[in-house]
């Protein structure tokens, strides 16, 4: 009869132990260190279009709703809430109401209230004319917002002109932080401040950036670590040397390169090392304004002679991913399956058969062994872009194209895109979501301003708003495969290939998911500790 | 010698008055400027907020305005603001200076102290063994590339020794500074020290068969004086010259250096901020350079008096 008691109590003891020793193992303290690739060009997340800016500077900041930073998958059943604590949708699906988390404070001690998320969109909608920000990349992202409407310090209605389901993913976003009201633009790009697990303390251009944790951190226990301390190191082989040498936790998202990968796995073998997709998509652009590429059956003939596989298998021991527009499965949502991907111009298995309709155009445009088209193919001077830019031309030769590779200073890469001062070009664009409309609006639509070829097409327009208002994610795959399929026929922007790359870290480090199918969103560091 | 260094100092202001001309026009020569790289980083264009930024800047301004107002500010010791950090250019410009220049000064120091000695010892020594080694030696150092050097450096240390000597933090001490920054000094010096080993063997060489050589060692004079308060003493002019001149190359061996080595000092800086055409930070930089080389120039000169009495500067 005590037997009982006694085998209840032990049971208990080691369900207790049970649940709760991950809680336990969570070590409190220690500085975080990493390092940076390149020199940031400022603090403020909604002004850069970079990773650079983004990884360092999510720490400082809350979203309203954000991915799961502890889920590898960025999809709509992964945002948890963040300065929100809850959302809903009114019936039209025109307004989204957040009821905000009460007792937020910046870093400066002031409230946070909702008038901050009035004025964070007001500046993102190009509302606040007094202290707009100095570029504002993500503009098209927020297009279908109409208004934000408070109601108190604790709620806050996004008003949309029509349903978009997108919204929360976008929302969601690392590149979506919520700003002060009562700090200039100027000073967010220098001295930011947030509500987030880490305040800003020091940022030396082209040297450190560092950031302490935030004793009054609204999640209670977080964020494990002291502080976290980025150090610039430009040379690439200078910080990979570090990072085995045991300086740094931590290497930059996505900075070994697949065949760095291997050196990295052998000389520190202890280093756990993810490759996934880093949402850039390496594509052909292609200027229709410009003869011969003005005649459809032209650029029909590129899309037709481009060898995706080849190049892939160059670049990346085979790694990097064959897709179309959205990234591809398993990681992307919304890619085309291959099977499907293979029956758009261009991505057919039988690249002889496709090189040989090519050159039929060619021979019927007059062009042929001795008569060859000379064109520049126009390329930024990075290797990354170079590097695919000699592959291409290479690959034109075999249907009488004779390229000669251009390389564009830096600096003015997409102002002479923009211009259209190019025949033939090699470019790369980088996705901060896996979503239709982040991707879409921003690279087709007409007018978007990060639309760099200016492709328009009303068609596309209409579809691409139509699988905006999808709120079924399977109508909405047909309805985005079937732009995929215009998109491929127009040859706007063909992709070549998405790129993947390795983050690697400590096995010291803990707590830190790697997220699959975006680089852009897991950078809190609020649930990562160290155990040295 | 008072006219001598009046017009000298003439000379300087001219000289520094034209690289203030060609600094300002060269960079603006450059295809780009900053609007074009902030504006390129984010993917898009905007010519409206473009040019809102350029007026901002003081970019709208006509060439002219630009460098009057730039001299004008410099006159007053405002070096204008840093287009990308928006600080105080000269906040940016300070902390970085002592860095670069201890890292010079120790390479300097390693090239003297290395290359001199050395010098003579191959020429006292000419046509031995050890003449063939140390000119197999200075050979290396002439033809090894410093970042290539520095790189070999790293690797050497993560393999052996499981550290990596580059900069993450500010040393504590002194001492600590000067150990770290050894390392990457001896990169960028062995080059310089290579050449000062070839210059002082070669000058030694002819020194020693001079008439006033075997007249000293006709009077009893110890081997170390012979060589080195007599020989060394005139043929040492040309090495200084030829220090003076890689004090001026050192800046184009230190920007390797500080990438490879991760070190934050003006040379890496120059090239971060060129890139950027972060013109107030690239002009006051670079004046900066042209200053101290001016100025080493000028030193080197005032040392040929003071190591060779025989030369005087006319009035």
């Amino acid at each position: 009869m005590r037997v009982q008691p006694a085998l209840g109590a032990a049971f208990f003891v080691l369900a207790a132990t049970l649940v709760m020793t991950p809680a336990l193992a969570q070590k409190q303290g220690g500085t975080l260190r990493i390092y940076h690739r390149d020199n940031l060009p400022s603090a403020s997340i909604h002004e850069e279009a970079t990773i650079s800016t983004v990884q360092p500077f999510m720490a400082v900041f809350n979203n309203l709703v954000l991915f799961d930073q502890g889920k590898k998958r960025n999809a709509p059943e992964t945002i948890v809430p963040d300065l929100a604590e809850s959302w809903t949708w009114d019936p039209t699906g025109t307004r989204l109401t957040f009821k905000l988390r009460p007792g937020v404070k910046w870093h400066d001690g002031r409230p946070f209230t909702a008038k901050d998320v009035q004025c964070t969109f007001n500046k993102l909608t190009g509302k606040d004319t007094e202290d707009d920000f100095r570029r504002n990349p993500r503009a098209v992202w927020w297009q279908n917002l109409k208004e934000v409407a408070v109601n108190g310090d604790h709620e806050a209605t996004l008003v949309l002109n029509r349903p978009q389901p997108s919204i929360l993913s976008m929302l969601a976003s690392g590149y979506t932080p919520i700003y002060p009201c009562h700090v200039k633009a100027q000073a967010m790009r220098t001295n930011p401040i947030g509500t987030g697990p880490f305040k800003f303390v020091e940022f030396k251009r082209g040297d450190t950036v560092k950031f302490v944790r935030n004793p009054e951190y609204w999640k209670p226990g977080r964020p494990y670590l002291d502080a976290i301390e980025w150090k610039v190191i430009e040379n690439r082989s200078t910080r990979i040397l570090a990072f085995v040498a045991g300086e740094f936790d931590m290497t930059f998202s996505a900075d070994v390169s697949v065949p760095l990968l291997k050196d990295v796995t052998e000389q520190a073998p202890k280093a756990i090392c993810s490759l996934a997709p880093t949402g850039v998509s390496t594509n052909l652009i292609v200027n229709p304004a410009v003869a011969p590429f003005n005649d459809a059956n032209v650029r029909r003939a590129l899309a037709l002679a481009l060898d995706r596989k080849t190049m892939i298998d160059i670049l990346s021991q085979g790694k990097f991913s064959l897709s179309g527009v959205m990234l591809p499965p398993p990681e992307g949502t919304w890619g085309m399956p291959p099977e499907l991907l293979q029956t758009l111009p261009g991505y057919a298995a039988d690249i002889e058969k496709s090189r040989a309709e090519a050159r039929k155009i060619m021979e019927g445009l007059g062009y042929g062994p001795n008569k060859t088209l000379k064109v520049k193919v126009s390329t930024r001077n990075i290797a990354i872009y170079r590097d695919p830019a000699v592959l291409l031309i290479d690959q034109l030769k075999s249907i009488y194209i004779d390229g000669e590779l251009e390389v564009i200073d830096t600096s003015i890469w997409h102002a002479k895109v923009t211009r259209k001062e190019y025949s033939v070009g090699l470019n790369l664009t980088g996705v901060g979501v896996d979503d239709p409309d982040v991707n879409l609006y921003e690279n087709y639509s007409c007018g978007s301003e990060r639309n760099l070829t200016q492709y328009c097409n009303k068609d596309v327009d209409a579809l691409i708003e139509k699988q905006s208002r999808e709120p079924d994610t399977q109508k909405r795959k047909q309805i985005v495969w079937e732009i995929e399929r215009h998109l491929a026929e127009d040859l706007a922007r063909p992709i070549i290939y998405y790129e993947r790359a390795a983050t690697c870290w400590q096995p010291q480090l803990k707590g830190f998911v790697h997220h699959e199918n975006s680089i852009y969103n897991n950078w809190r560091f609020e649930d990562v500790w160290l155990d040295r | 010698m008072g006219a001598y260094l009046i017009r000298r100092l003439l000379l300087m202001a001219l000289t520094l008055f034209g690289m203030s001309v060609l600094i300002f026009v060269m960079l603006r020569l450059v295809p780009g400027n900053i609007t074009d790289i902030i504006f390129d980083s984010a993917g898009f264009v905007n010519p409206a907020k473009k040019a809102a930024i350029e007026r901002q800047l003081g970019l709208d301004q006509p060439i002219v305005t630009q460098y009057v107002s730039w001299i004008a500010g410099l006159a007053r010791g405002d070096l204008g603001y840093a287009f990308v950090s928006e600080k105080p250019a000269l906040d940016e410009i300070l902390p970085r200076v002592p860095v670069t220049a201890k890292l010079a000064v120790l390479a300097l120091l390693f090239s003297v102290l290395f290359g001199v000695p050395l010098g003579v010892i191959s020429a006292v020594r000419q046509n031995t063994a050890l003449d063939y080694a140390l000119r197999v030696v200075s050979l290396s150092g002439l033809s090894l590339p410093s970042f290539w050097l520095g790189l070999l450096i790293l690797m050497a240390c993560v393999n052996w020794f499981g550290w990596i000597p580059i900069y993450r933090s500010t040393p504590g001490s002194f001492w600590s500074e000067v150990a770290l920054l050894s390392i990457p000094a001896a990169a960028v010096g062995f080059r310089s020290s290579a050449l000062v080993m070839r210059l002082t063997r070669s000058s030694m060489l002819e020194v020693l068969r001079q008439d006033y050589i075997r007249t000293a060692r006709a009077k009893g004079a110890s081997e170390p004086t012979v060589n080195y308060d007599h020989a060394l003493r005139n043929a040492v002019l040309p090495v200084v010259t030829i220090i003076g001149i890689e004090a001026a190359f050192l800046i184009g061996g230190l920007i390797v250096t500080e990438t490879v080595f991760n070190i934050p000092g003006v040379a890496r800086f120059l090239v971060e901020a060129i890139r950027w055409r972060d013109y107030p930070i690239v002009q006051n930089l670079v004046m900066f350079i042209a200053v101290v080389v001016v100025v080493v120039n000028f030193i080197v000169d005032m040392t040929y008096v003071v190591l060779d009495p025989r030369i005087k500067f006319e009035e």
